[in-house]
């Protein structure tokens, strides 16, 4: 078969039809945009109702750094998306590896299953579980279990893509040389799968930190966290305070893109270890 | 391979899957058996759960049933909900791949240098808080926002009296759409992206038009990308509580909030399990229909 010359791709590609595909693009991305910009500019509007622009001010974030509530709140976020991100990387990471490297029939669905199915079932079957089973006070133990149970599968996708993309002769030129499984683990393989790792677990921390459905559910009535509080927040009284942890909020995430960008792209990828040109092209 | 390796491999390969494997075990299937459980139970007195085993004092409910079902089908109102939700779930599914299929096209048709950065600013918006981004709209469609202030004074001219916007199925929507169109974006792009640009080549040598060039062969192609983003969309949509508890009405339940009362305030765990079975019966289904779909699509291409 002839291929056809390449600027009659371009004629596709350059069609009159574009043209709408770039309105219609341009329509989406500010869909997209609009409601989060108008969050952030609202968060320093001088006006306790998000109506209008009155005037710059801070005062929304000073008054949010004087409530002890919403601080507390922050900070067992914070422990709970350490805490689970943290378990969650480990499991899942594991979870990944036999996946890709061994075929397993149960495994696979028990790690990929909490990813798709509605969040509301995992966060009720769990609180039943907690409360039936275990008999476990509902509180942080509860929620970074929780967070745990769904974050795995995140990461074992993660993972499990880095290693689809590697050469598996690295791995045997390694047990060629003699290497243990422990040291051809260590020493080839976990340097290889970490950006992934990284990028699971900075995945699993904005995942906590921002889940709202199964926290819900297996929150209990002691301590504050922060997606409840911005929820009652916004069901109770809506002040241009929720704007500013918003922001904040929008901010941290950023930071972790950001973060997990710069981490994959310093990384050395699996294709481009010495010997090995898979994914050259 | 020498025995020895073989020996270490089968122990790697325990230590490596066991622990995922016991944790989910534990904290996944259990809990989900423990819900069917539950479903069939008496609910207690004060909340909660009737005993298995025979109290004292007789008469009282104990043992398993059927009776969560049952209340579930003998009153229409339940099943209503459920086919609201199917309803919500499809327009959303719509609204979001009418959405999301020319951005996805333009993006996998884009100069490839461009291509990440514009699936980066779908994901986003996505990577901002979930409750953030349903707040947003409480804003926007505010009464006194600048959206509400434009449709009644248009409205007013026609002589139609002012609508507010905001907790009404209208805002649900709208907080549907906004909080799962990455979900279709995605797969879609990575179908299109892949589809041979020859192919389009060839239609044109022989004479088709730009739509028939697309109504021919790139929406048939991407038939497995359109139900894969379809699914993705439909599935959370099914279960959602939190839009319609923030952007709805008093009227707009689904099933997902019928599914949090009977948890945090009527406190029926059986009828609340029951109604948890029924989603989940609803999710294997429609998540069983897009994969033969998407099955049957790719099998008549090839």
């Amino acid at each position: 078969m002839v291929r056809p010359l390449r600027h009659g791709t371009e004629s596709v590609a350059m069609d009159r039809g574009n043209m709408w595909l770039w309105l219609a693009a341009v329509l989406v991305y500010a869909f997209l945009y609009i409601p989060l910009f108008i969050v952030v500019a609202y968060s320093f509007n001088d006006s306790r109702l998000n109506a209008e622009w009155v005037g710059f001010t801070l005062s929304w974030y000073k008054a949010l750094f004087t409530n002890t509530e919403m601080l507390t709140a922050a900070r067992n976020s914070l422990i709970i998306a350490l805490s689970a991100s943290f378990s969650a990387t480990v499991l899942g990471t594991m979870a990944g590896l036999a996946i890709h490297r061994y075929k397993l029939k149960v495994l696979p669905i028990l790690v990929f299953t909490p990813v798709a199915m509605p969040e509301i079932l995992l966060g009720v079957s769990l609180l039943l579980f907690f409360l039936q089973v275990l008999n476990l006070t509902l509180g942080m133990v509860s929620i970074i279990i929780a967070h745990t149970t769904f974050c795995i599968g995140f990461v074992a996708i993660i993972v499990r893509a880095r290693l689809q993309g590697m050469d598996e002769s690295i791995f045997e030129a390694a047990r060629d040389l003699g290497a243990s499984s422990w040291q051809t683990f260590r020493l080839v393989t976990l340097p290889l799968i970490m950006p992934a790792v990284v990028a699971g677990a900075l995945m699993s921390f904005t995942l906590s930190i921002d889940d709202f459905v199964i926290t819900f559910f297996t929150k209990g009535v002691g301590e504050p966290i922060l997606p409840i509080q911005i929820y009652t927040m916004i069901k109770v009284a809506v002040t241009p305070e929720v704007n500013a942890i918003s922001t904040l909020l929008m901010l941290l995430t950023l930071g972790m893109i950001i973060l997990a960008a710069r981490l994959e792209a310093r990384a050395p990828s699996g294709g481009s270890v010495p010997s090995s040109g898979k994914e050259a092209g | 391979m020498t025995r020895e390796s073989g020996k270490e491999n089968r122990a790697a390969r325990i230590l490596v899957s066991g622990p995922p494997l016991l944790f989910l075990v534990v904290f996944f299937v259990a809990p989900s058996l423990i819900m069917v459980l539950t479903s069939f139970r008496f609910p207690g007195e004060f909340g909660g759960l009737a005993p298995i085993a025979a109290p004292a004092e007789k008469g009282s409910e104990h043992g398993f049933t059927a009776e969560a079902y049952q209340f579930f089908f003998s009153d229409f109102l339940y099943a209503q909900i459920f086919l609201k939700s199917f309803a919500v779930a499809a327009a959303t599914t719509l609204i979001c791949l009418v959405m999301a299929y020319p951005l996805a096209l333009l993006i996998a048709r884009s100069k490839k240098q461009f291509r990440n950065l514009m699936v980066l600013l779908v994901v986003l918006p996505f990577a901002s808080n979930f409750l953030i981004r349903i707040y947003a709209w409480m804003i926007i469609l505010g009464p006194e926002s600048a959206l509400s202030h434009f449709v009644n004074a248009i409205l007013a001219t026609f002589g139609v009296t002012p609508v507010t916007l905001l907790f009404s199925p209208f805002a649900v929507m709208v907080g549907m759409v906004y909080v799962h169109l990455p979900f279709m974006v995605l797969p879609l792009y990575t179908n299109l992206e892949k589809h041979d640009l020859s192919l389009l080549d060839a239609a044109q040598d022989l004479g088709a038009t730009s739509w028939q060039r697309f109504w021919r062969v790139t929406w048939p192609l991407s038939l497995p990308g359109v139900f894969a983003g379809s699914a993705l969309v439909f599935i959370p949509v099914l279960g959602m509580f939190a839009v319609p508890d923030i952007l709805g009405g008093t009227g707009d339940i689904l099933i997902g909030n019928l599914i949090k009362d009977q948890f945090l305030g009527t406190r029926d765990w059986p009828f609340g399990s029951a109604l948890s079975i029924m989603l989940t019966l609803a999710v294997l289904s429609v998540a069983g229909l897009a994969t033969w779909f998407a099955r049957s699509a790719t099998g008549q291409r090839a």
